[in-house]
């Protein structure tokens, strides 16, 4: 029973960020149809803004402690972030610590100009364009992307840690009147959850309950018609497009202190999104996030000990496996629509 | 009347005898010292094969950085580094045999078919003697083959597998940074010491080569000292998210967490195994602890406060005290404005060595280099007195303890010295099981002749 919650527990984290991710693709696909090989790329810009943040908020300024001597036997130059100076030890200490959630504010505007920006700017030429196309021109901006991040990052994972009030574990197994040690679960992965819970929630109440979404669900329902009513749904398209890559965005901000930030973080996690699109159905966004956490727990399963002695390598294969089951019963998808992507 | 008994015939006869007589020698001189890219020119080149994108890219950086300083002391430039300290004085700072010495690099990307191409080309486009460098096992192995081919020398970099000198040794490679075997050898009693002997291990492994290696010999030198192992779980190379593997440690007797990982898994797996609170949980009445087998500076870097008070491993590391060390990270701190890492200096300390090896042979014939450096018995390149073993090419030197220091100073000073491990304490004979036994062949050096 708490090996079962356990391992129920660490698929949510990993199916958050699968869902949050294909959310986005499911977006942009939908509305624009664009299938975007780029979206993992976005998710690690993303985590590298919290690493930029988390950079701004530690500059320093070089004191020489004549008591310490650096590695070549010279006076240590001791580094004290200007916040500290600023506001105090306490209070600048608190808001280096608190850097990521604060990266949120940074990300949020970067994000949707990046994506608003990266649509107007290449996208939109690849509308009329075979999917083949879309595919590739996305995929190559990836590339350049995590080399561009790369060249001012460097290769290595940067740690960005969570605020110290949120590190550690909790005893969950405790909570629910088990062994003590029996479910232990990170602070920051329950907090990952929830925030993933908010940020698809806050996207299904913006699509149902404002104007905006009503016309954008309409557009992805049938664009012609909605443009022949005078609505320019271009322009709301582009501004999901903008939507969709702040939700990539947030999801590797909030992802940097679980995988320290590097440049090809994107690309692990952008084919096992497309996956989980495509197991959700194709233009789906309630698909996506079903899909993303079900697939993500499912992963978190075929990891165990007793799965993998019982099928070796099951771990690596078994989203691609149920890829395929679902394809061959259900060929649109968990909950994918009639005619998208069928034409 | 005189009667010649010289003919035309018997003239050119005689004649095309001793001149093949007369050229015997020659001939057979002459094919004794060909060798595959035999110099002709007043300079030498060697070639420079390390990650230069990819995962490892920034340790590759710092092998290039300190390889390249290498060739500016070969040459006469500089401070001259390690040169005043190390125990030969074969080299005079003018370049090898009076060639100025100079290098080509290419790129492994840390991929095996990769790292061959590019060393293929170094070795036909470039006529490079030698390849230096590397961060990766399944590297080291396939281009020490590729050099044994082709007849040149092979100086590994970074590859921390038993079998690189194991079962995959070769007569045309050398490697001067030390293995699993040995780091587990160094581990075991101290962490018996710190932890006591009564402990359950629990291993999480990277599934290839060098974490089987690893994982194989620290199982073997910790139960030697009365630990248990409870399970020993392999995970993908690919993996990103330990999470699954960390869950069921608490929960499975264990009370010590081994991570046979390195690079970004090692990165991942440390922090997130801190992330779950294991460090601050007691188990069968004892506080529960992480190891680390192999540390690398950059991966420490990355891993930041998740290292601090975790136990592991180094080759080298710029803290030691002896002359060579302190020489090197001097030169190379004063250039480059940062001290050199364990892999830094392995290449540096190759690069030296090698150009020392064909000026004690006087050629550089690939097997007379091969010849100097079996059974080379040096000091003044940090750990001690160090030796280049004739039966395998494996560098035995003392071994380093470090544990992640709990309140650095500053970003270079994130691992403390806790203990060096005599070189006594890591050897084994050269057919020890792990590295092939009986079986395991140098084979013979090619020259490429």
């Amino acid at each position: 029973m708490d090996a079962f919650l356990l391992q129920i527990l660490n698929g949510l984290d990993k199916g958050s960020a699968y869902a949050l991710i294909a959310l986005g693709l499911t977006l942009i696909f939908g509305t624009l149809g664009v299938v975007n090989f780029a979206h993992g790329a976005l998710f690690m810009i993303g985590a590298f803004c919290a690493v930029t943040v988390q950079r701004i908020l530690s500059l320093s300024y070089l004191t020489e402690d004549p008591t310490q001597k650096d590695f070549l036997g010279r006076p240590l130059q001791v580094a004290t972030p200007y916040v500290e100076s600023w506001f105090g030890t306490d209070i600048g200490s608190a808001i280096i610590s608190w850097s990521v959630p604060l990266a949120i504010l940074f990300t949020i505007p970067i994000m949707l100009a990046f994506g608003y920006a990266m649509e107007r700017g290449l996208i939109k030429y690849f509308y009329k364009r075979p999917h083949a196309d879309q595919i590739l021109v996305t995929f190559g901006l990836a590339i350049v992307l995590q080399e561009i991040i790369k060249l001012f990052f460097g290769a290595n994972p940067i740690q960005t840690p969570e605020p110290d009030a949120l590190r550690g574990s909790l005893d969950i197994g405790i909570l629910l009147g088990l062994d003590a040690n029996a479910i232990i679960y990170p602070i920051w992965r329950l907090v990952y959850f929830f925030f993933s819970v908010a940020i698809i929630g806050g996207i299904f109440a913006f699509l149902q309950f404002t104007t905006f979404g009503m016309v954008v669900r309409a557009g992805m329902a049938d664009r012609e018609t909605v443009g022949l009513l005078g609505i320019n749904i271009d322009r709301r398209f582009t501004i999901m497009f903008g939507i969709a890559a702040a939700v990539a965005g947030l999801a590797g901000v909030m992802y940097a202190p679980i995988n320290s930030p590097n440049y090809h973080m994107g690309m692990d996690f952008l084919v096992l999104s497309f996956v989980v699109v495509v197991v959700g159905g194709m233009g789906s966004l309630p698909g996506a996030v079903l899909a993303g956490f079900l697939l993500g727990i499912l992963e978190s399963f075929a990891s165990t000990t007793w799965a993998t002695t019982t099928i070796p390598g099951i771990n690596q294969i078994v989203i691609y496996l149920v890829a395929i089951i679902i394809l061959l019963t259900r060929p649109r998808g968990l909950m994918g629509r009639k005619g998208v992507m069928e034409d | 009347m005189s009667k010649s008994n010289f003919t035309r015939r018997g003239v050119l006869r005689t004649g095309a005898v001793a001149g093949a007589g007369v050229a015997l020698p020659t001939i057979f001189t002459s094919r004794a010292s060909a060798f595959t890219n035999e110099p002709t020119g007043s300079t030498v080149k060697v070639g420079f094969n390390v990650p230069q994108t990819g995962p490892y890219a920034d340790e590759g950086m710092d092998e290039l950085r300190a390889q390249e300083l290498a060739v500016q002391h070969i040459n006469g430039e500089g401070d001259g580094g390690m040169l005043n300290t190390f125990s030969s004085k074969a080299l005079d700072g003018t370049g090898i045999l009076g060639k100025k010495l100079e290098f080509v690099t290419g790129d492994t990307q840390t991929k095996s078919d990769a790292a061959r191409a590019s060393a293929k080309s170094m070795i036909e486009k470039d006529g490079v003697l030698m390849i230096n460098g590397g961060s990766s096992s399944g590297v080291a192995v396939a281009v020490q083959g590729l050099c044994q081919e082709a007849g040149i020398v092979f100086m590994a970099g970074l590859t921390h597998s038993n079998d690189t000198t194991g079962k995959d040794r070769k007569a045309n490679g050398f490697r001067h940074f030390f293995n699993a075997y040995m780091s587990a050898a160094a581990l075991a009693p101290v962490l018996a010491k710190a932890y006591g002997k009564d402990r359950r291990a629990y291993h999480l492994t990277a599934d290839y080569t060098w974490g089987w290696t690893q994982q194989e010999s620290v199982q073997a030198a910790t139960e030697a000292m009365g630990w248990e192992t409870v399970n020993n779980v392999l995970t993908p190379l690919a993996s990103t998210d330990f999470s699954s593997y960390i869950a069921p440690v608490l929960n499975s007797g264990a009370d010590v967490l081994v991570l046979n990982h390195y690079g970004g898994n090692m990165v991942n797996s440390l922090t997130q195994a801190v992330q779950f609170g294991l460090r601050d949980k007691q188990v069968n009445g004892k506080n529960f602890e992480i190891v680390v087998p192999l540390y690398s500076e950059l991966m420490a870097e990355g891993a930041g406060e998740s290292v601090r008070g975790v136990y592991g491993s180094m080759n080298w590391n710029w803290q030691l005290t002896d002359a060579g060390t302190q020489a090197l990270v001097k030169s190379f701190g004063e250039k480059y404005g940062r001290p050199p890492s364990g892999s830094a200096q392995t290449c540096y300390v190759q690069t030296l060595l090698y150009a020392d090896a064909v000026a004690r042979a006087g050629s550089f014939n690939p097997c007379a280099v091969v010849e100097a450096l079996e059974g080379f018995e040096f000091d003044g390149m940090g750990n001690g007195p160090t030796l280049y073993r004739a039966e395998d090419h494996q560098c035995f030197k003392d071994v380093l303890v470090m544990k992640g220091k709990e309140t650095p100073t500053n970003q270079f000073d994130l691992l403390e010295l806790v203990e060096i491990t005599p070189r006594n304490q890591v050897e084994y004979p050269p057919n020890h099981p792990m590295f092939g036994g009986d079986e395991a062949s140098l084979g013979s050096c090619n020259d490429g002749a």
